[in-house]
């Protein structure tokens, strides 16, 4: 942990720090590198619709002495259909049968009690129609582009508009590489995956809130200084962020891993299992993008700005001059005008962080003015 | 909510942190007593856990009604089908309208869930069909009692609802005893074996005619009046599967077959003609019993609409001979009642016959509230049994319990002391979130399925992620070289709003998942609601003032190297102000 704490210091501090906004364009590279796979994954091998897409049923059997081998047949020959079946944890099996009417679900489930010498009662039958899943997708689609039009506006209310199309963006990044990955590795889509695709949108968001808040604190004033670009003051905010975002991540992965693995080890297949899953794949996704993604987007958006341009160029300008003077230490002249708001006690991070990182501005300080 | 509200008052949590703990406090203690009195002590259990069917149905639109499904449509719906689950003999079988055109039917363990399905699947589609003709019920089966009538020649068309066939059956016509002055129609539940008992007193003849003697029809009868007529000699209506069957695919204005029970509980069959009146027609319908001849009849209100159509086919009918006389309340392809016609009849009607109370109030029901314009599909149906659902709540929570403990652990491994705060704080969040859900249970029937059991783990990580935001916050404060109190009252503005701004991202996203869900889905939509509602509570509640508190104590105040805020370890200047630091070294440029 020390370690751990200390780095959280250094990071804070701006002592070491990985610059994300500067090497920006290798992490586009790679997102869209991944988007691209994704997007070649899911049309070359689409994606594998669960029965609750296609139509059909899934018995839940108790623990009984039949292989699997045998459940198939038997599941097979009742229905007509082909049938996946599946060891559970708990000793008995789950098998899925896809186009089934209602009247071959009967059958098939009173053939598997007769095999199994249970109860007709004592199999966990689901039988779908076909529309359901269409319908649980049309409305997770609505469901996506309603959150998506909300969380935009609160976000562009609650920051800045840019913040939430880079937020946006991210979003729609995160969601894709999951649903990347599951065509890619074949994974089975239910309902179940598509509630937790969903609920990755209030996670995904989550993190890049975070840095966003800090960054939109730690940029105010930003243009009455000349140290710091923006883009300086973003990567810093990451930077500073960087051990809270891991921490929530980790933090949100480990219960969501142990449904994952204990609660899917245990009952096999299933709807816990389905959730978790897409839950587990999009936290990462949403990890990654919030750091790699969302900020150095809102720090491209906002170099663009006119008077952001003229604040890169007069720190520019400045940090030439200095290197003219022969001063190799920026950071050695305190900035006067940044922070209105700047550090209470003492210079902080500003001053000693050398050229790496932006300035913290840590709310409401000594006046600036009050330092030269 | 309060919460953010009270937060925002600069001065509230930070001069008095026991007023908030008093108040959560109290909150903690009302919501348990609140439990124990309310005698709800575990959470209502969802079917999927406790074990039983659920039934997804969806109304499908009718041609030329495309506005029918509407709130009301639904709810009249969810009533009829909520009468006729419960009218198996289940107990709290739960009906309730999901979304815009779903209904969601949960039936408790313990049911035949395969009669569950029949009786909703197909949901209360009310005819009024004219006779064309009534056999007894199976083709191998005579009715002792009755007397094979001789050849008569059906309606050749019945797709015609010919009127003009004559029909020389061997029935006698049944003089109604017509009482009141009102129409009286009579011959409940088919022209019967079994004499009627009823005060009516007429001579209920049986007009079955045996399966085997039914006439072809009109030999010049197109091929589909064939294939009627060859379907009606096969039916068999004792058999389950083949009586289903019979509504799939049938609209109003065919000719169709269907079976209907006597009234000496005998299967009989009938062909019947194009719907003339249906369901939406009946105003009102109730069974009541007739004082003056101490008998139950059914007694109908006609819309005008209805009252129209209905005295054009009684006037009609009325003319025939039995068993064209009759028509055929047909509830779901099943006929109900087919009652004789003596007379024309307008607005209202009464139906009389051996009608028990019961049965007469059940007739009374599904003719006022079967008039259903929609009709349902079935989407999904998941039976659990309990034992299935036992072992899935029991994974479920082990699987949260080690969620909880790895959460926990890292908690205590990173945070230290601090970590004590945040495991107080996720026990109080658990307490407020068990304790809800229960009451939940009585107030809003709420009921605890396993996506919410997902959505309650995985909350976990959303609460904890409140603390984390806050400690790393006061970390930073006293790296700033400040001391723990102001630290403590510093970073609290910042993460507030950092935590409010994120939750309520979280909170959104549940909502609308909430909203665009369907079924036991919502539950995990909801939980993730309510513990981000919670959370939202609890770290301004307690987490903060409990922080307050514990920021005086000497073992965090001083940074004991186990209290998580050790200064030293943290990396925080010397609190010296002002005073520039020049010893950190500094890295190239690189910006």
């Amino acid at each position: 942990m020390s370690r751990l704490g200390n780095l959280g210091a250094r990071l804070y501090r701006g002592e070491v720090g990985y610059d994300f906004v500067a090497k920006r364009r290798i992490w586009y590279g790679v997102s869209i590198l991944i988007t691209i796979t994704a997007i070649v994954g899911l049309a070359v091998r689409g994606l594998n619709m669960g029965i609750e897409f296609k139509g059909g049923a899934v018995f839940t059997t108790p623990k009984a002495e039949v292989t699997v081998s045998q459940a198939q047949e038997v599941a097979e020959e009742a229905s007509g259909h082909v049938a996946i079946v599946q060891e559970l944890g708990t000793g008995g099996m789950r098998i899925q049968v896809s186009e089934l009417d209602t009247a071959q679900a009967d059958k098939v489930q009173t053939r598997l009690a007769e095999e199994f010498g249970v109860d007709r009662e004592k199999i966990n039958a689901e039988l779908v129609g076909p529309s359901w899943g269409e319908q649980i997708a049309n409305k997770a689609w609505t469901g996506l582009g309603v959150f998506m039009f909300l969380v935009v506006i609160y976000l562009a209310i609650a920051f800045e508009w840019r913040m939430a199309i880079a937020a946006l963006i991210a979003l729609i990044h995160d969601i894709t590489i999951t649903v990347g990955v599951y065509a890619l590795v074949g994974l089975e889509v239910t309902p179940g995956t598509v509630i937790g695709l969903l609920t990755i949108l209030g996670y995904s968001l989550y993190d890049t809130v975070v840095v966003f808040d800090s960054l939109k604190e730690s940029s105010k004033d930003i243009t009455k200084q000349t140290r710091w670009t923006y883009s300086d003051v973003a990567n810093r905010s990451i930077n500073s962020t960087l051990v809270r975002s891991i921490n929530t991540t980790v933090v949100a992965l480990l219960p969501v891993a142990g449904l994952l693995f204990i609660g899917g080890g245990v009952l096999g297949a299933g709807m816990l299992n389905d959730i978790s899953l897409s839950l587990f794949v999009g936290l990462a996704a949403g990890a990654y993008s919030s750091i790699f993604i969302a900020t150095p987007l809102v720090a491209d958006f906002k170099e663009r700005e006119p008077q952001m341009k003229a604040l890169k160029k007069r720190v520019l300008a400045k940090r030439a001059a200095a290197a003219a003077k022969g001063e190799t230490e920026p950071g050695a002249e305190s900035d006067t005008d940044f922070d209105g708001d700047g550090p209470a006690d003492g210079e902080a991070a500003p001053a000693t962080a050398g050229a790496v990182v932006g300035q913290r501005g840590r709310g409401r300080g000594r006046p600036s003015g009050k330092r030269r | 909510m309060a919460a953010p509200n009270r937060g925002r008052r600069p001065t509230g949590s930070q001069g008095k942190p026991g007023r908030a703990l008093a108040l959560i406090l109290i909150a903690m203690v009302a919501l348990t007593g609140g439990m124990f009195w309310a005698g709800q002590l575990t959470p209502r259990l969802g079917i999927d856990l406790a074990g039983g069917t659920t039934i997804t149905l969806q109304a499908k639109n009718q041609p030329g009604a495309p506005n029918a499904i509407n709130e009301t449509n639904m709810n009249t719906a969810v009533g009829i089908i909520e009468r006729r689950v419960n009218g198996l003999g289940v107990s709290e079988a739960e009906v309730q309208t999901q979304g815009n055109s779903n209904i969601i039917v949960n039936i408790p363990k313990g049911t035949n869930s395969q009669q569950a399905r029949e009786q909703v699947g197909t949901t209360a589609q009310l005819y009024f069909r004219p006779v064309l003709t009534v056999a007894a019920g199976a083709p191998d089966q005579e009715q002792p009692a009755a007397s094979p009538s001789p050849s008569a020649s059906e309606s050749g068309k019945p797709a015609d609802g010919d009127k003009a066939t004559d029909k020389p059956e061997a029935g006698s016509p049944s003089p109604s005893a017509t009482t009141q002055g009102r129409a009286v129609t009579e011959g409940l539940k088919a022209p019967a074996a079994s004499p009627s008992p009823s005060g009516s007193g007429e001579p209920k003849a049986s007009e079955s005619p045996a399966p085997s003697d039914t006439p072809a029809p009109d030999p010049s009868a197109d091929p589909a009046t064939a294939a009627l007529q060859k379907k009606f000699t096969e039916l068999n209506c004792a058999d389950d599967k083949a009586r289903g069957a019979l509504g799939d695919n049938v609209k109003p204005s065919d000719t169709t077959v269907a079976c209907g029970k006597n009234s000496a509980d005998q299967w009989e069959k009938y062909i019947l003609g194009p719907a003339e009146v249906d369901g939406k027609d009946v105003d009102d319908a109730k069974g009541e019993l007739d004082q003056q001849r101490g008998l139950w009849k059914v007694t109908m209100e006609f819309t005008d609409k209805g009252a129209k159509k209905f005295s054009t086919i009684t006037s009609r009918l009325s003319q025939q001979q039995p068993p064209m006389n009759q028509f055929a309340i047909v509830l779901d392809s099943e006929v109900v009642s087919a009652p004789q016609v003596n007379q024309t009849l307008s607005a209202s009607a009464e139906i009389t016959g051996d009608f028990t109370q019961e049965s007469a109030q059940n007739l009374g029901n599904i003719l006022s509230y079967g008039a259903l314009p929609l009709t349902f599909e079935e989407q999904s149906v998941t039976t659990v049994t309990a034992a299935l659902g036992g072992e899935q709540l029991e994974a479920g929570l082990i699987a949260g319990a080690i969620g909880l403990a790895l959460v926990i652990v890292y908690l205590v491994v990173y945070y230290r002391g601090l970590s004590l705060i945040a495991i107080l704080s996720l026990l109080v969040s658990a307490v407020l979130t068990y304790t809800l859900m229960a009451l939940l249970g009585p107030a809003i029937g709420f009921a605890l399925n396993l996506p919410a059991v997902c959505g309650a783990i995985v909350a976990i990580g959303i609460t904890a992620d409140s603390f984390i935001v806050y400690f790393e916050r006061i970390r930073d404060e006293i790296r700033e070289g400040r001391t723990l109190r102001p630290a403590v009252e510093r970073a609290w503005p910042r993460a507030r709003r950092t935590i409010l701004v994120s939750d309520f991202v979280s909170f959104l996203s549940a909502v609308v998942l909430f909203v665009v869900t369907v079924g036991k889905v919502q539950g995990f939509a909801f939980t993730l609601g309510l513990t981000t509602l919670l959370d939202v509570v609890v770290v301004f509640f307690f987490t903060k003032p409990v922080m307050t508190i514990l920021a005086r104590r000497k073992f965090f105040a001083d940074g004991h190297p186990w209290s998580g805020l050790d200064p030293k370890r943290l990396g925080a200047k010397p609190p010296l102000r002002r005073s520039r630091r020049t010893s950190v070294p500094t890295d190239p440029k690189e910006a």
